[in-house]
């Protein structure tokens, strides 16, 4: 059969282009269907680097809707609670350049800090419950609120909807379980051909 | 070459084949193809070891493939003269599988390789790979060897000049030098070095 084909060579050059497309094609559309990639895995991980206050500094309702965002190309610097560090994160696991916090969005807390209902003040109002995305304040209409530590993120979000102005955001106090020596100074001496010259 | 008596003898000629395809004839930096992920993809040590892996996989995959495609499909057709663009769909269809491949089981390399993944397509190693299997006349096992040599020779000199760009990003250059200059003088060098491995075997 092929020596038959092989006398009309047109023919014959285009069975087997056609025919090595098809098989190629049948191939891709098997692979196509074996390796199909289920949602976007990489929004997942830039998810885990974000601080996950769910505080929507960044304009963004929470920490995966703004993962999904910078999945997308958004820029990587609108999380104040995570500050420089996470930016530095996420910069390394997409290999791109890290750029300062932007201001726009709030700056970076020097501590961490913990949301304070003085409770003999708060009516009562729920305005905070409804205010706090992470679920940490307990209470119900016209009784005292008040905040699980544990939970709270520090976001200051509760804060602005306070009708009486009750609720301080105050520094989490050390303790000796949390407690780490201080990093060592960052400008530590490199070996000399190391450091580029500052301009 | 050919008549193989012992397996002595066939592992011989092999070894030949490897260090001819890795060192001899290496394909960037003696023939001069693949210079496009060479420069572009060089940049940083992790995404070079990723394209290195990557372009080995799809050169030895595309040596076998083409082999096969010419073995069967070409000369019993008599339709050798269209080499050139049944190989090229060879090389597309693997390429596409690689980057479905990568895409599954390494989110992040595919993210990290971006826009040169796809054009692994394109790299000329690959063609040249290709093609020069078929006019040496070599079968299947020599090809496949080839093909899987000319790769580990692409990852051999990508992963030591990527090594060696991350060194210079952060060294004293001259201003005139900074960037590519340097990198394509330091690519120079190591042309010149690999030469030197000309009459080995």
């Amino acid at each position: 059969m092929i020596e038959t084909i092989a006398q009309y060579p047109i023919l014959a050059a285009l069975i087997a282009l056609v025919g090595l497309g098809i098989l190629f094609g049948a191939l891709l559309g098997f692979a196509a269907e074996k390796f199909k990639v289920e949602g976007d895995p990489i929004v997942e991980q830039i998810d885990e680097l974000l601080p996950q206050t769910q505080c929507g500094q960044c304009g963004f309702p929470g920490c995966r809707p703004y993962a999904e965002s910078i999945a997308k190309g958004d820029a990587i610097n609108k999380c104040p609670p995570g500050g420089q560090a996470t930016i530095n994160a996420i910069a390394n696991l997409l290999d791109v350049p890290a750029p300062e916090l932007d201001a726009e969005h709030g700056e970076e807390a020097d501590v961490k800090t913990v949301a304070y209902i003085r409770e003999d003040e708060c009516i009562g109002c729920t305005k905070c419950i409804q205010a706090c995305p992470v679920d940490a304040i307990l209470g119900a209409a016209k009784l005292m609120h008040t905040v699980i530590a544990d939970e709270c993120t520090g976001c200051d979000l509760c804060v602005e909807p306070c009708p009486v102005d009750c609720i301080d955001m105050l520094p989490v106090e050390e303790t000796i379980k949390e407690w780490h020596w201080p990093a060592p100074p960052t400008t530590a001496d490199l070996i000399a051909s190391d450091l580029r010259p500052q301009l | 070459m050919g008549h193989l008596s012992t397996d002595a003898q066939a592992m011989q000629e092999f070894a030949v084949i490897l260090v001819s395809s890795i060192l001899i004839n290496n394909f960037v930096l003696v023939q001069f193809l693949g210079l496009c992920p060479f420069m572009g993809v060089s940049t940083k040590l992790e995404s070079a070891i990723g394209m290195s892996a990557a372009t080995t996989f799809v050169l030895t995959l595309t040596a076998m493939a083409s082999y096969v495609v010419d073995v069967l499909v070409l000369m019993p057709m008599g339709l050798i003269y269209l080499r050139t663009i049944a190989f090229i769909l060879v090389i597309a269809a693997v390429v596409q599988f690689t980057k479905m491949f990568i895409e599954k089981s390494s989110p992040l390399l595919y993210r990290v390789l971006g826009v040169f993944l796809p054009l692994i397509t394109t790299n000329c190693a690959v063609l040249g790979v290709a093609l020069q299997n078929a006019s040496k006349d070599l079968n299947f096992m020599q090809s496949s060897l080839y093909g899987f040599g000319a790769g580990a020779g692409f990852s051999l000199v990508l992963i030591f000049f990527s090594a060696m760009r991350e060194r210079l990003a952060v060294a004293d250059i001259p201003a005139p030098f900074e960037g590519a200059a340097i990198a394509m003088i330091t690519a120079g060098l190591m042309s010149l070095a690999f030469m030197g491995f000309s009459g080995l075997v």
